[in-house]
């Protein structure tokens, strides 16, 4: 049991009680939280910021609004529908079209058929909290839906798979594919059940997954390898994951991008208290790179010159030459 | 440096809670175990006497320092007389007084006490006593004799070992013969044996009392010597002049005064009884601080009205669930609904018992959970159907009590006791659960309550530790610098130890 702790500490593997206690307490002040908890806020930081995000169709944020959901879709066939402060992708709706003879009826992410009235109720329990964090009334947001670009495709069953970076005092850190398996019900969450891949920072190129707390070759569903996927506009995802410390001002972050097909890498959420797992899927610890960075901070540094210094310091290379 | 502040904090809780309970531990004698019991002897003298025509008076010794025991309590039992306590030169006396009584009579005084050996209590220092008053040819004895003691002694408690010693030699000194040749008493011997160290300045006096032990129907009064070396009181046996009180002896009253005094009556007579019991310490201390007046009794729970006791016995119970829960989630890593529930489900329990306590608590849960999916198709508001699912657990609840009850399983009634507002909470969590990440995990939280339930019930339950709790709520103060340091346990959870496996080959 000792010699196990030992041997982890030894390769860097960052705890719960550690990343608790030593990160997010130190590093996330709790006055920062809405900006990364409440998603119409984030969003519009966002934009402000220069990043590019998925289109905001119309917020919810009362039950009697929950009857103007038909005309904010009214010229949409896909759409998202998300709760502004759930937690772990809960209550998360994904619409890819409408039914050909009733347009009222539309059509899950899974392929099944939901009513506009079913959505109408998934909306005012999303209004009346059942999502949020703290059970308090929430806000619905409608949204585009991401068209995800192929790259992926062999390895995704039905959803978005996203990219999740880890920020560390703006500089990423590590990152992962997240790619949605049947389990997962189209989504990237990886307690639900998506498969994790780890991502190569300085070659922006996917290694090997993890499934659950198993370390998989191939994606569960489709059986196509996970790695070596080379991931397009790599740089532009990593200086769009530093600028998110200038969002949000909080020391660790983990930042969620999703890649378009006609519109490119959008950033679709960021998380105050980003989950481990990313380290089985990298089959690495954060402390080492955490360290590095805590060497290497400049004050100064812009997102693009931060990024720049994540991809010259993390490549799996460089790794091994500090092994 | 948060780290040091949590250090600090943790330390002096500890350092106060650890105190508080030494004091009362060691000094007010509360006990650490439940039903520790400590010997208490009770010793009743019964007085009789002829009463003669006229009124009466009766006054007797009792004790006053007893160093080595603590009084419990002291009781007359006496019909028809006054009763009232004085202090004379030789210590308390009681007195007893009744205007006309016919025949023979017996009054009663019973005291009970208890050992304890840090009971010293204070006694006055004495004045040098006067030279007495010795008639010739005794005063030449006694001045010879104290000189030849003097001689072969160095401090006082020598002095009167030596000269104990030699009262005592089988083949004595002619002055010593001339001396002891009206003693036909101990306490005849002993008076000689204080006049002559009162010749010698030494402050000396007469005690008497009992070796305790066991059960006697009649004790007899043994007679001990006691000198003021300055300092304090040292005890010499007589007879052999060895400086040493017995193991358990009660000193009744000192000097050399009568033990009784019956005014208007005649062939008196006083018997000793003693009786060993063994009561509860718990007992002993609660009365013992009741009468000196200790304010940490006044602030102990054992000062409260019993009802009011028995709700603190288990209240106190929850600080401890709440570490068991702490240690599981933080260091162990087990995951659970809600951050209180297991410890409230625990408590439950105890009225339940673990088997019954599972048993209700799944089937509740497991009932619950399939209504509240019926629930879920009337697509309902959140704040409604969460007081829908409320009622329909009080529903259960009184079902599962009735139906038990028609089946003579009267341990089903007790499913009252499950908290129904946290069986809600929990059973609207699953059904979230179970919709969102499937029932796989939604099992997996559940098993988890349910263990850290069980573990904690199982703490919760330790008697010795309700004992410990409850007699020393100060001990909490500690359980709370364990949490504390809990908090700032950044370690791996034992369970990650497995979760992070792969990255041990790296």
């Amino acid at each position: 049991m000792f010699a196990t702790a030992r041997k982890l500490r030894e390769a860097g593997v960052l705890g719960l009680n550690e990343r608790n206690a030593e990160f997010i307490m130190r590093l996330n002040p709790r006055r920062l939280y809405p900006r990364v908890d409440d998603k119409a806020l984030t969003k519009q930081l966002a934009l402000e910021a220069g990043m590019a995000v998925p289109d905001l169709y119309g917020i919810i944020d009362n039950q009697g609004d929950v009857r103007r959901f038909a005309s904010i879709v009214e010229d949409y066939d896909s759409f998202v529908v998300k709760p502004a402060q759930g937690s772990g992708g809960d209550g998360i709706l994904v619409i890819t079209g409408r039914s050909r003879r009733k347009r009222d009826m539309f059509r899950r992410s899974s392929g099944l058929l939901i009513s506009e009235a079913e959505i109408q109720h998934h909306l005012s329990n999303i209004v009346s909290g059942q999502y949020s964090l703290s059970g308090n009334p929430d806000k619905a947001l409608i949204e585009y839906c991401v068209h995800f670009d192929p790259i992926f495709a062999e390895v995704s069953y039905q959803g978005v798979p996203d990219i999740r970076v880890i920020v560390y005092r703006g500089y990423p850190a590590m990152a992962m594919v997240r790619l949605p398996t049947r389990a997962s019900d189209g989504k990237a969450n990886l307690h639900q059940g998506a498969v994790g891949a780890g991502v190569d920072i300085a070659l922006g190129e996917t290694l090997t997954g993890v499934l659950k707390n198993d370390v998989v070759e191939d994606h569960p569903d489709t059986g196509a390898l996970i790695a070596r996927l080379k991931i397009p506009q790599w740089d532009f995802i990593l200086e769009s994951a530093a600028r998110g410390y200038e969002v949000t001002g909080l020391g660790y972050l983990g930042v969620d991008m999703v890649i378009d097909r006609d519109r490119g890498p959008l950033m679709l959420e960021m998380n105050a208290r980003p989950g481990l797992n990313i380290q089985i899927a990298n089959g690495t610890g954060l402390s080492r790179r955490v360290r590095r960075i805590d060497e290497l901070y400049d004050k100064k540094a812009t997102p693009a010159e931060r990024a720049a210094i994540a991809r010259r310091e993390f490549s799996v290379d460089r790794q091994l030459q500090m092994l | 440096m948060t780290q040091r502040y949590v250090y600090v904090l943790a330390v002096l809780l500890t350092v106060a809670g650890f105190a508080m309970f030494v004091y009362k531990w060691q000094v007010l004698g509360f006990p650490l175990s439940e039903n520790q019991e400590t010997p208490v002897w009770t010793i009743e003298s019964a007085i009789s006497f002829d009463s003669g025509p006229g009124s009466i008076k009766v006054n007797l010794h009792i004790p006053t320092l007893t160093p080595g025991f603590r009084t419990l309590n002291e009781n007359s039992v006496s019909r028809g007389y006054g009763f009232s306590l004085n202090y004379g030169s030789g210590g308390r006396e009681a007195q007893w007084a009744i205007r006309r009584a016919d025949g023979r009579e017996t009054i009663y005084y019973r005291i009970s006490v208890f050992e304890d050996a840090g009971s010293e209590q204070a006694d006055t220092t004495p004045p040098f006593p006067p030279p007495p008053a010795i008639n010739e040819p005794f005063k030449t004895a006694v001045d010879v004799i104290v000189a030849e003691v003097r001689e072969h002694s160095a401090d006082t408690a020598s002095f009167t070992s030596e000269l104990l010693r030699r009262l005592n030699d089988p083949s004595p000194d002619p002055n010593v013969e001339l001396l002891l040749s009206d003693v036909d008493s101990e306490e005849d011997f002993v008076d000689v044996a204080t006049m002559m160290l009162a010749s010698a300045r030494i402050p000396a006096r007469m005690v008497r009392g009992f070796e305790l032990s066991g059960r006697q129907r009649s004790a007899d009064l043994e007679p001990w010597l006691e000198i003021h070396d300055g300092d304090r009181w040292l005890f010499f046996n007589p007879t052999t002049g060895e400086e040493n009180l017995p193991d358990r002896f009660f000193i009744w009253w000192r000097g050399n005064e009568q033990l009784i005094k019956v005014e208007g009556g005649s062939n008196v007579e006083v018997d000793f009884a003693i009786q060993e019991a063994h009561l509860d310490a718990v007992a002993i201390a609660k009365s013992q601080s009741a009468k000196s007046g200790a304010t940490l009794f006044d602030f102990s729970l054992y000062s409260l009205p019993i009802q009011t006791q028995a709700v603190y016995a288990v209240l106190l119970m929850i600080p401890i669930g709440a570490l068991v829960m702490v240690v599981m989630r933080n260091i162990v890593g087990i995951d659970a609904f809600g951050t209180f529930m297991p410890v409230l489900i625990a408590l439950a329990f105890r009225e339940t018992k673990l088997v019954w306590g599972i048993v209700l608590f799944s089937v509740l849960i497991a009932l619950g959970l399939s209504i509240r999916f019926l629930l879920e198709r009337l697509r309902l508001l959140l704040v409604p159907r969460l007081s829908a699912v409320l009622i329909v657990v009080v529903l259960l609840m009184l079902l599962i009590s009735l139906v038990s009850h028609k089946m003579g399983m009267e341990t089903g009634l007790s499913v009252a006791l499950f908290p129904m507002v946290i069986i809600a909470m929990t059973i609207e969590r699953m059904s979230v659960v179970w919709e969102e990440r499937g029932a796989a995990d939604a099992m997996r939280a559940g098993g988890g309550s349910l263990l850290v339930a069980t573990i904690a019930y199982i703490f919760m339950g330790l008697s010795w530790l309700e004992h410990l709790v409850f007699t020393f709520p100060e001990l909490l103060l500690v359980v709370l610098a364990l949490v504390l340091l809990a908090g700032r346990y950044t370690g791996y959870r034992l369970l990650e130890l497995g979760r992070f496996k792969a990255l041990t080959n790296s």
